[in-house]
């Protein structure tokens, strides 16, 4: 970030919520690079930026396609870059019907699911057929939902059945991607973005100008968002509108480019990589499901199919290795490398879903590690009411954070919807070592590994997790020893030699040498791995997670490679480790120009040596070392083979960076505007008003208010969002408890305008209640002209910012009510991430009412607004404006009731 | 009462130590003079990373007799350069907060209070429910034939603080149970 000529904040408090990490974009500014944050709230992150553009929460695809559109309209396109590097020329089937045509939804939308079959978003075929994706053609939307297959990208592009595709490099041929791009954001303006946002025009242009003044050969331009962006019911929408400009400007794989993730937590990259998610295993393979993966054969062709472009042709190598590393001798060619020991998905099984299935009793036992999801997920009470469901739950934490004490003191035994006497759950408390009393690697916001050294031993009965899963898993197996039980083979049959300390726990760098994977025949039999590209799929190979081999190349643990930053290039490639291969900005090729040379002497980064007849440069080359820029080869070879010299982005399965996305975003191949679950405003583009993708879970536990144009709708007219503060983290497990972050921030507040102070009488310091269509929580008044009043759509809309980290319980030093709790459960289609940066409340002064009279309160205000399930939960707004089906049109957009 | 000497008169000794100012040495208390940091009196080192957010700034951790005494910005990380935010410089008391919680607790069905259970019971039991639960939940096929092998009665949600092979342990393990329910803050 700090070779950035301009840096765009957005959907990120990053000041605040990553202060150190700032430091590199103080460092751009103080270089003469342009800073704009836009945000709801006016923030640190605004204090020291050039520029704060106040926007209303959740309409950032408005802003964003605005801007697509001005750099499309007013020309100002990086035309090399876009023409040889996206898929900007390449045509799209002619059954496609873009979101402009049919009433803001694409063609293929299935009402009965509420998902897309993606078919007709295809690339075309030289025969006018569709390039389909890869083994039994394409996935249907509500199955890759279901298994929320978005996640499976998160180390390269969907697959496609070969990258044949048929191009015009004119970009003229109306089927074109560049011109299908430029029609769909046509009515994206800066008078919609003034209408939609709350933005007025001037503050548009000068976002507009900075980014198109600070792109092109000699500048960059580089977006850094986080939750902001994710937690939407359109999130990965968000961030591919910012993709899809960021390509148009020429702003990835080069220095002060990208579009920086910020992730909030030590290792949550490193929780995808190997990941602890019900859907993917290590690398960005997917759990296998029924029906799509029931053989290794269905498995590897979904992946990829062999004759599409780049290293995910390999999948079959990192499959078998994975399974090699787990059974060892047990995975063999006769059963498949033991892939029937892996068990099958058929439904979401992510987080909200469990919680559902423990207030259905499905759900007996639960590990709740490090995490305190009664304060931090959405929809508190269903998770306090979830957990009383169970049979035996274990926390492991530092503190007895809320999520193990709910039973004795959380919200339900204070309202009386539970009695501590009743409740069955058996709790066990575990106590955890801290980061310094255990060895191991986090994997921070840019793929880089760094090894923790153990400094003290953990105090009395606190373990890592480490230590107790590998004793609880020896516990297991003991157990079960001498099982004739077939059920139990994959248990019993797991390798698990690592060397173990003389308190029997296992050396954390021997899990780290499996996860690199080694050779495990021929003259290196045992020695590590040093690149993925040395896996097999003969089962001469393993490894836990492809894309971290190399990092215990040599038997070194490269992760704990330390040689001070100032004795090292920008690059520092000598600190940690990055996967993949070291590399620190990826596709990095894309930083020369199709023919191998830098765009500029500015931005020189990566480039063909055309003695040496390789490429070279600061960092590691994100490319066929040797392959040189003009190279042609043929497609049908498929794999790395198949990469063209100007085939940058190695991971897609046509080496293109995609501007429209024919496969793997299953709510749209373009983004488009879909107002918030909650919202008081009526969609301005389409009869559409939500994203008709979105999960709802319509329940009486999981309520929502009314959206603009429903009757009810002003019974919750504000906008809240939900955020944090530098001195806290998270649900508060590792803040609340410690007495100096208490001090600095030792309350609950709700940030709100003058204009709606005096709106509703609250005073400077005193209480406010907040009530969502879920409950009603107190906080303390913070007046602050932080806060913004917008005109949207004619009307001023008002926004209320809530901290999350405080909940209530007795063990923490301080305590309040949980932001959490307002929010309802309502899913982004792709990722299964919930909805907690915008939803309708009220505010009003005073505290909340204590006991039933609370669930008075917000049944009081459910009834006026005339709440029932179905609110808010039809997926298509009005099935009559869309021609996708014969038979009666919908119920009108004013009603706001589902037909479920 | 000793008289003061003329050499301890303050502008000589600014004269004298050079500290012209009478910032530094010149007005140093004799107390000041006979402490150290605690990161001077260390036993040892040791390099961390801080366990907040995921900008991964490097950590020095001070040791003395076994205990932690101190945590300090690493100047040598290329990615933090020695600085850590108000959570990062706190992290000490993560360590050592007065309430911390180091044995484990257990409550019984329809308990109003905890009681101890030492280690080894407490993962004893917990392999047992595990067993059990797996046993009475276990799901072998689908309605169609299909092979399942699992449990939906087992699940687990963890924070994004674990580490790499802690994940990759718990996921292993799981994975081999059958149990698929495991989720982590990165869905959140």
């Amino acid at each position: 970030m700090a070779n950035a000529d301009c840096i765009v904040v957005q959907g990120s408090n990053m000041a605040e919520c990553h202060p150190v990490g700032y430091q590199w974009v103080a460092e751009a500014k103080a270089r003469g690079a342009k800073i704009i944050h836009v945000d709801p709230r006016f923030t640190r992150t605004s204090a020291v930026a050039d520029k704060h553009i106040p926007i209303r929460a959740g309409s950032d695809v408005v802003l964003l396609g605005a801007l697509i559109n001005y750099v499309i309209t007013h020309d100002l396109w990086f035309k090399e870059y876009v023409t040889a590097y996206t898929n900007a020329a390449t045509l799209v089937h002619s059954d496609y019907r873009d979101a402009e045509d049919l009433g803001g939804l694409f063609s293929g939308y299935d009402p009965e699911t509420g998902q897309y079959d993606t078919a007709s978003w295809s690339y075309e075929e030289e025969d006018g057929g569709a390039v389909d994706g890869p083994g039994d053609g394409t996935e249907h939307g509500s199955d890759a939902s279901a298994r929320a297959a978005g996640h499976q990208l998160g180390s390269g592009g969907p697959p496609l059945e070969h990258a044949q595709v048929q191009r015009d490099d004119t970009l003229q041929d109306p089927r074109t991607v560049f011109q299908i791009l430029k029609r769909h954001y046509a009515r994206y303006t800066p008078e919609m973005v003034q209408d939609m946002c709350g933005i007025d025009v001037a503050d548009f242009d000068y976002l507009a100008r900075a980014i198109t003044e600070n792109s092109g050969r000699e500048r960059t331009t580089c977006f850094a968002y986080a939750v902001g962006w994710t937690q939407h019911s359109l999130g990965t929408q968000f961030i591919r509108a910012a993709a899809i400009l960021q390509l148009l400007l020429g702003n990835v794989g080069r220095p002060g480019s990208g579009i920086m993730a910020l992730r909030g937590h030590a290792s949550i990259q490193g929780s995808t990589d190997i990941p602890t998610l019900f859907n993917l295993l290590p690398g960005y393979l997917p759990m296998p499901s029924v029906g799509r993966h029931d053989t290794l054969s269905d498995y590897l062709e979904s992946i990829a199919s062999k004759k599409q472009k780049g290293y995910w042709t390999d999948a079959d190598a990192y499959t078998i290795s994975l399974l090699k590393a787990w059974w060892g001798d047990a995975a063999t060619a006769e059963n498949d490398w033991a892939f029937d020991y892996l068990p099958r998905l058929n439904g979401p099984h992510g987080t909200y879903e469990t919680v559902m299935g423990m207030l259905e009793d499905k759900v007996e036992g639960y590990f709740v590690l490090g995490q305190n999801p009664a304060v931090g997920s959405s929809n508190g009470r269903m998770q306090r009411q979830g957990m009383s469901h169970l049979k035996w739950l274990v926390v492991r934490d530092f503190n007895l954070i809320e999520s193990a004490t709910w039973w004795k003191d959380g919200p339900e035994i204070e309202s009386g919807e539970l009695r501590t006497e009743d409740i069955e759950t058996e709790v066990f408390f575990m106590p955890a070592a801290t980061h310094v009393e255990k060895a191991g690697s986090f994997t921070q916001t840019q793929r880089l590994l760094q090894w923790r050294h153990k400094a003290v031993n953990p105090p009395g009965e606190c373990q890592s997790e480490l230590e107790f899963f590998y004793q609880l898993g020896q516990r297991i197996r003991e157990k079960l020893a001498g099982s004739d039980d077939e059920r139990d083979r994959p248990l019993l049959d797991l390798t698990r030699d690592y060397p173990t300390d003389e308190h029997g726990d296992p050396d954390a760098e021997s899990v780290l040498a499996e996860i690199n994977g080694r050779h495990l025949t021929g003259p290196d039999a045992g020695k590590p791995l040093s690149a993925y590209t040395q896996m097999r799929a003969d089962g001469s190979t393993s490894g836990g997670c492809w894309i971290y081999t190399g990092v215990y190349a040599d038997g070194i643990n490269h992760a704990a490679n330390r040689k001070p930053g100032r004795e090292q290039g920008p690059a520092a490639s000598e600190w940690g480790w990055a996967w993949p291969a070291n590399r620190r900005i990826l596709y990095n090729r894309a930083s020369a120009d199709p023919a191998g040379k830098p765009w500029s002497e500015r931005k020189k980064y990566i480039w063909w040596d055309q003695e040496q007849g390789r490429w070279v440069g600061d960092d590691v080359p994100d490319f066929p070392i040797d392959r040189a820029p003009g190279s042609q080869p043929d497609p049908a070879v498929g794999g790395q083979a198949a990469l063209a010299g100007d085939d940058p982005f190695i991971m897609q399965a046509d080496g293109k960076g995609w501007l429209f996305a024919p496969k793997g975003v299953i709510d749209g191949p373009l983004p488009t505007h879909y107002e918030p679950q909650e919202s008081p405003v009526a969609n301005a583009l389409y009869p559409q008003q939500q994203n008709p993708g979105r999960l709802v879970f319509p329940r009486a536990d999981n309520l929502s208010a009314p959206s603009a144009g429903s009757s009810g709708a002003d019974v919750y007219p504000y906008v809240f969002t939900t955020y944090r503060l530098t001195e806290h983290h998270t649900a508060g497990g590792m803040s609340r408890w410690l007495p100096y972050l208490s001090e600095l921030q030792p309350e609950m507040f709700c940030e709100v305008s003058p204009e709606l102070a005096a709106e509703r009488g609250l005073e400077p310091y005193g209480w406010a209640t907040i009530i969502s269509a879920r409950s009603a929580i107190e906080a303390k008044v913070l007046v602050t002209e932080r806060m913004t009043p917008l005109t949207v759509g004619g009307h001023t809309v008002h926004q209320i910012g809530l901290p999350y980290h405080w909940g209530v319980g007795s063990d923490a030093v301080v305590s309040g009510d949980a932001a959490n709790d307002l929010l309802g459960v309502t899913l982004d289609p792709n990722v299964q991430i919930q909805e907690s940066k915008v939803a309708s409340c009220d505010i009003r002064p005073g505290r909340r009412p204590r006991g039933e009279q609370l669930l008075a309160l917000v049944a009081e205000y459910q009834a006026r607004a005339g709440i029932t399930i179905g609110t808010g939960n039809r997926r298509m707004t009005d099935p009559g404006a869309v021609n996708l089906h014969s038979g009666p049109g919908g119920d009108g957009p004013d009603d706001g009731e589902t037909r479920q | 009462m000793a008289r003061r000497s003329f050499l301890q008169w303050p502008v000589v000794r600014q004269l004298s130590t050079g500290d012209l100012l009478g910032r530094g040495p010149a007005v140093t208390s004799p107390r000041t003079r006979a402490i150290a940091p605690r990161t001077a009196t260390a036993d040892r080192v040791v390099q961390s990373v801080c366990p907040y957010c995921a900008v991964g700034c490097g950590q020095r951790v001070y040791v003395k007799d076994e205990k932690v005494v101190q945590i300090e910005g690493d100047p040598d990380s290329p990615i933090s350069r020695g600085r850590l935010c108000p959570k990062g410089s706190a992290s000490e008391q993560l360590v050592n907060s007065p309430g911390r919680q180091t044995g484990v607790l257990y409550r019984a069905p329809r308990s109003t209070e905890w009681q101890h259970l030492d280690l080894a019971t407490a993962i004893d039991m917990v392999a047992d429910r595990f067993i059990e639960t797996r046993r009475r939940t276990w799901q072998q096929e689908d309605e169609k034939g299909r092979l399942l092998r699992r449990t939906m009665g087992i699940a687990s949600l963890g924070g994004a603080t674990l580490d790499n092979e802690e994940n990759y342990l718990i996921k292993k393990l799981f994975t081999a149970a059958g149990a698929v329910q495991i989720e982590n803050q990165a869905r959140i």
